[in-house]
Formats: C-alpha cells, structure tokens, sequence
C-alpha cells in the first residue's frame, strides 16, 4: 500500500495536484500517556514533486505539518497523460514514492 | 484449520510484496535534494534566525501582495489549514513561520519551473499566535501575517 495519495488535473493550461500522505507526524515532544517516555521525532522533511521527471516543487517540512500530510499546488504547463511523481524521505530515512497521469 | 494458516501466509506474501515495490519505487527519488534540509533552521527556537539560517537573510518588508489564508479560530491547533498565494514576480520559495511555535519554521516550499506561487497544506500550533507566510521573490523577503486563534493546542503540550 502506498502511503500517497496523488491526484493531478490540467485545467486551461495549469495542472493543479493534491497529494494526501499517510504518516505520523510526531514532533518528538509528545509523551506517551501510559508509560509518560518522551515519542520520538517520527516527521517528513522532505516531499518532491516531479512532472515528467522534472522537479516541479521541493517542500521541507519540519515537525510542526498535521499528521497525515496534505499539501496542493498547481504548476503552468501539463498535459492529459503526462506523469506526476511525488516522493517523500523523513527524518528516519523511511521513504515512499508514487506516479500518477494528468487526468 | 489449514486454509487459515494458508490466508496468513498469502496475507504476509503480499504485504512484503508492496512493500518491495514502494522500496524500489522510493530509490528513484532524486538524491541531490537530501542535503537541502536545514536541521539548523527548522530547529531554531525563533524566527529571525531560523530565517536566517534557511534564507540567509531575516530582512522582511511587509508586503499586500501576499495572501495567507487561515481560520480566525483553528478549533483543533493540531490541524490548521493555510494557504500562502502571491502575485510578486520571480517567486524562489514560500515559507510558513508560526510565531509562538516552538520551532516557529513549519515550511518550507521551493518552486521549480512553472509552479505557480500558491500552495496549500495543514499545519500544527501550539497556541494562538500569528502565521507569516514569508516569501523570497527576487533575493528579497516579503512576508503577511495573520493572528489565529487556538483553542486547543497541537502540539502535545
């Protein structure tokens, strides 16, 4: 299972894209309420986005991004059928990457 | 009692699958953009330096040509949507500052060729406090603020 969620859409010569991301988030200040330990840092710091292989937008994130990351942007340019990639790293080197087409 | 342990195991086979796939998938990220990362600014306690050490410069001029947008009241802090859109020509990144955050820089969003300077996310809060969207057009800072009220904090506090 992907942990992305990806939709692109060409309108008038601009792509818009919404990406929804399955991830915790934690800010590393958080405590558990059970044991009162500290949960540790667990975040994305970074989130490319590419069309046809280009990098569109590069986000870097730092603890303070919702859980459960949303992001949306449009870009000029972008065709029915063109390929939009997102991929993201955190902070423990966990990654995850995903491809769409241009509805 | 066989067909179940035999429903486990082909259970197990495929989530190893995808997880194979999102591996593989994972390793075409470009490699380059790791380095960008700015441990020294997103750990920054406030916001001049934090913006310092991201942007090398801490130098806003206010500007009407930026637009945030964000609830008057965020009920929940954990999960504030904002939106930063501007027309200033020769737009090179989009940050969101969080004033009373404990690390005030939430985000950064460098704009390739042909992005268009209005992005949308959620954020987290701790309290009420002002969110700037700063932005950096032409080797200089513009930033807007707006005042959100928090009623519950995000930030595990």
């Amino acid at each position: 299972m992907s942990s992305i969620k990806l939709r692109a859409s060409a309108k008038d010569g601009v792509t818009t894209i919404k990406a929804l991301i399955s991830h915790p988030m934690e800010t590393g200040t958080r405590k558990d309420a059970k044991t009162g330990e500290k949960i540790p840092a667990h975040f994305i710091q970074e989130v490319v986005c590419t069309h046809n292989g280009n990098t569109v937008i590069t986000g870097n994130w730092g603890a303070a991004i919702s859980k459960n990351p949303y992001l949306s942007f449009s870009f000029k340019g972008g065709a029915s059928g063109d390929k939009i990639g997102l991929s993201w790293v955190d902070n423990k080197g966990e990654k995850d990457a995903d491809e769409t087409a241009i509805s | 009692m066989t067909s179940m342990k035999r429903r486990i195991f082909l259970k197990g086979t495929l989530a190893t699958g995808a997880l194979g796939v999102a591996a593989s998938s994972g390793l075409l990220a470009p490699r380059s953009v790791l380095a960008a990362w700015s441990k020294d600014a997103f750990e920054a306690k406030d916001i001049n330096s934090a913006l310092s050490s991201l942007l090398g410069s801490s130098n806003l001029t206010a500007s009407t040509r930026i637009k945030i947008k964000a609830p008057d009241i965020a009920e929940n802090g954990a999960v504030v949507p904002v939106s930063v859109s501007t027309d200033l020509e020769g737009v090179e990144s989009i940050n969101i500052v969080v004033e009373k955050n404990q690390n005030p820089l939430a985000a950064n969003f460098v704009l390739g060729a042909g992005a268009i300077a209005d992005v949308s996310t959620r954020i987290k809060m701790g309290k009420t406090s002002s969110v700037l969207a700063v932005v950096k057009a032409g080797g200089k800072l513009y930033s807007t603020g707006k005042e959100v009220k928090v009623t519950i904090g995000g930030c595990g506090g």
